[in-house]
């Protein structure tokens, strides 16, 4: 399959099953358009009367052109066939059930009320509740003992809001600092936060243990302030953007992501990310679109989530961004957007880019209390609940299911050209839209093919062809 | 081939035989929590 398409004066052609990416001028994107349903008379014929004015376009460099594209074809870089469906499953079956990253969920109990919050202000529909340490240690132990031979193991200290079991959470990391040499194992510890209780301490323990730290903030103080609010209805913005500031200066470099959600308040997000580089200096920027109801009738539709006039608006926003972040990188300023971030020469094999996103096999949640559940996005459907970490998978049906998801489980990936850069799409944003996570959400496909679009056309630029 | 310029990419083909050792970042555990894909995810296996 061949994907075309035109974009910031770039003509793009990707080769899906390749991986090739060709940037083309317009004679050769006709070429490429027509070669696989004219011969190369007709190619020829058609393309000389629509390039009639155009002395430069003769009928030997139409030929030439497409010999180029039948070489390229012959090379495996154009109109490669997919021979990858059978492939689809096997890795995750190889893996047997191989875990190697828990989110674990070390309170259900938040310290902000955003309205907009997936996982209802951190009690995912249930009670507040905090991890005790012995249950997070039984989850890393659980982790070890289910992690095959994988020696990188990730965590993520999640919530709710997870500085408010804060001493729990530096003890977790403590034991598995204790322990992984011996087990041949290497934690790696990411903290998301929403920044109320940073203090010195956890400044200086998240810049020394976490690998990764998430920071959310929406952005403008208007827009923060307009849903990320205590239990008093205060916005938080005045609070934690000071803090945030502080913790990164002192992390030296290390990976950290301004995290923040964009809701119908603000589909023009671009704004949002500008303030966090311009007016804050933070150059690791994540923005991702609300995850919430969106039903046709207002009954059951959040206010917050995105409207299909929205849907327009982000993928324009997706465009200033990528030809901004072009200028920054040439002017010597860059910032980094998490969903551009693109290694076209060392990134994930073919196997990485058909099985699908590992929840439910190799990435679980768990809860406070110790469920596991098959990623942070299912805590609370009770449907979903696979197991616990005293007695590992118990619901192996269940599992199962999320093994077979992958780039090839779902019809409307089959004509699909960014089905090798989803993996298939977010199980959890497919159940919630439609009940099954097998299911397709169509409005985050849409969605996701334009990022990709841009992140491709961005390397594109840079290649400085 | 003066009209297409042909960027540096990884052969999924080619990593079909000797790809796989699992060692990569789970999608999601990362970022971004809600709406992941596969295609920034660095690959361990150098």
């Amino acid at each position: 399959m061949v994907h075309q398409y035109q974009l910031n004066g770039y003509s793009i052609v990707l080769d899906t099953c390749s991986g090739a990416i060709h940037v083309v001028d317009e004679v050769a994107y006709d070429v490429i358009a027509l070669f696989e349903t004219r011969s190369p008379d007709e190619i020829t014929a058609e393309l000389t009367e629509k390039y009639a004015a155009r002395p430069d376009v003769t009928e030997a460099e139409l030929r030439q052109c497409i010999a180029d594209v039948q070489a390229l074809k012959d090379a495996g870089k154009l109109f490669t066939p997919d021979t990858f469906a059978p492939l689809a499953g096997t890795f995750k079956e190889r893996s047997g059930d191989v875990v190697k990253a828990l989110c674990l969920h070390v309170a259900h109990t938040c310290n902000l009320n955003c309205a907009y919050c997936f996982a209802s202000q951190g009690k995912y529909n249930g009670d507040r509740a905090l991890m005790s340490f012995e249950t997070g240690r039984r989850a890393l132990d659980f982790l070890m003992d289910h992690s095959g031979s994988r020696r990188n193991l990730e965590v993520d200290f999640f919530g709710g809001e997870p500085l408010m079991n804060w001493d729990v959470v530096k003890e977790l990391v403590a034991y598995a600092r204790g322990v992984e040499e011996e087990r041949g194992k290497h934690f790696r510890f990411t903290l998301t936060t929403n920044g109320v209780l940073i203090d010195d301490d956890v400044i200086e323990f998240a810049n020394r243990e976490m690998d990764n730290v998430v920071l959310s903030l929406d952005g403008r103080r208007e827009i923060h302030d307009a849903l990320r609010v205590d239990y008093a209805g205060n916005g938080s913005y005045e609070r934690i953007v000071p803090k945030f500031q502080k913790l990164v200066e002192a992390r030296g470099g290390k990976n950290y992501y301004i995290r923040g959600t964009f809701t119908h308040r603000n589909p023009d997000f671009t704004r949002d990310i500008f303030h966090m580089a311009d007016d804050l200096g933070f150059t690791e920027l994540s923005m991702e679109p609300v995850v919430c109801a969106s039903g046709e009738s207002p009954a059951g539709r959040d206010p917050a989530a995105l409207t299909a006039e929205d849907l327009e608006v982000v993928k324009e926003q997706y465009e200033i961004l990528a030809k901004d972040m072009l200028r920054r990188k040439k002017e010597g300023r860059p910032i980094t957007f998490y969903h551009y971030m693109l290694d076209l020469e060392n990134g994930p094999c073919v196997y990485k880019r058909i099985s699908g996103c590992g929840s439910g096999t190799e990435y679980m949640a768990v809860t406070p209390w110790g469920d596991l559940y098959p990623c942070h996005q299912f805590v609370g459907e009770e449907s979903c609940r696979l197991g616990n970490i005293w007695e590992g998978v118990t619901n192996t049906a269940l599992r199962e299911e999320f093994r077979a998801c992958n780039a090839y489980a779902r019809p409307e990936c089959a004509d699909c050209w960014a089905r090798l850069y989803c993996s298939g799409g977010c199980a959890a944003n497919a159940f919630h839209a439609s009940g099954s996570i097998r299911g397709v959400y169509e409005a985050g496909c849409q969605l996701f093919r334009k990022r990709i679009e841009c992140a491709i056309m961005m390397k594109a630029a840079e290649a400085d062809l | 081939m003066e009209r297409i310029k042909t960027l540096e990419t990884r052969s999924l083909c080619e990593s079909a035989k000797k790809g796989g050792c699992g060692e990569c970042q789970t999608s999601c555990q990362s970022a971004c929590k809600t709406s992941c894909g596969v295609a920034n995810q660095k690959c361990e296996n150098q």
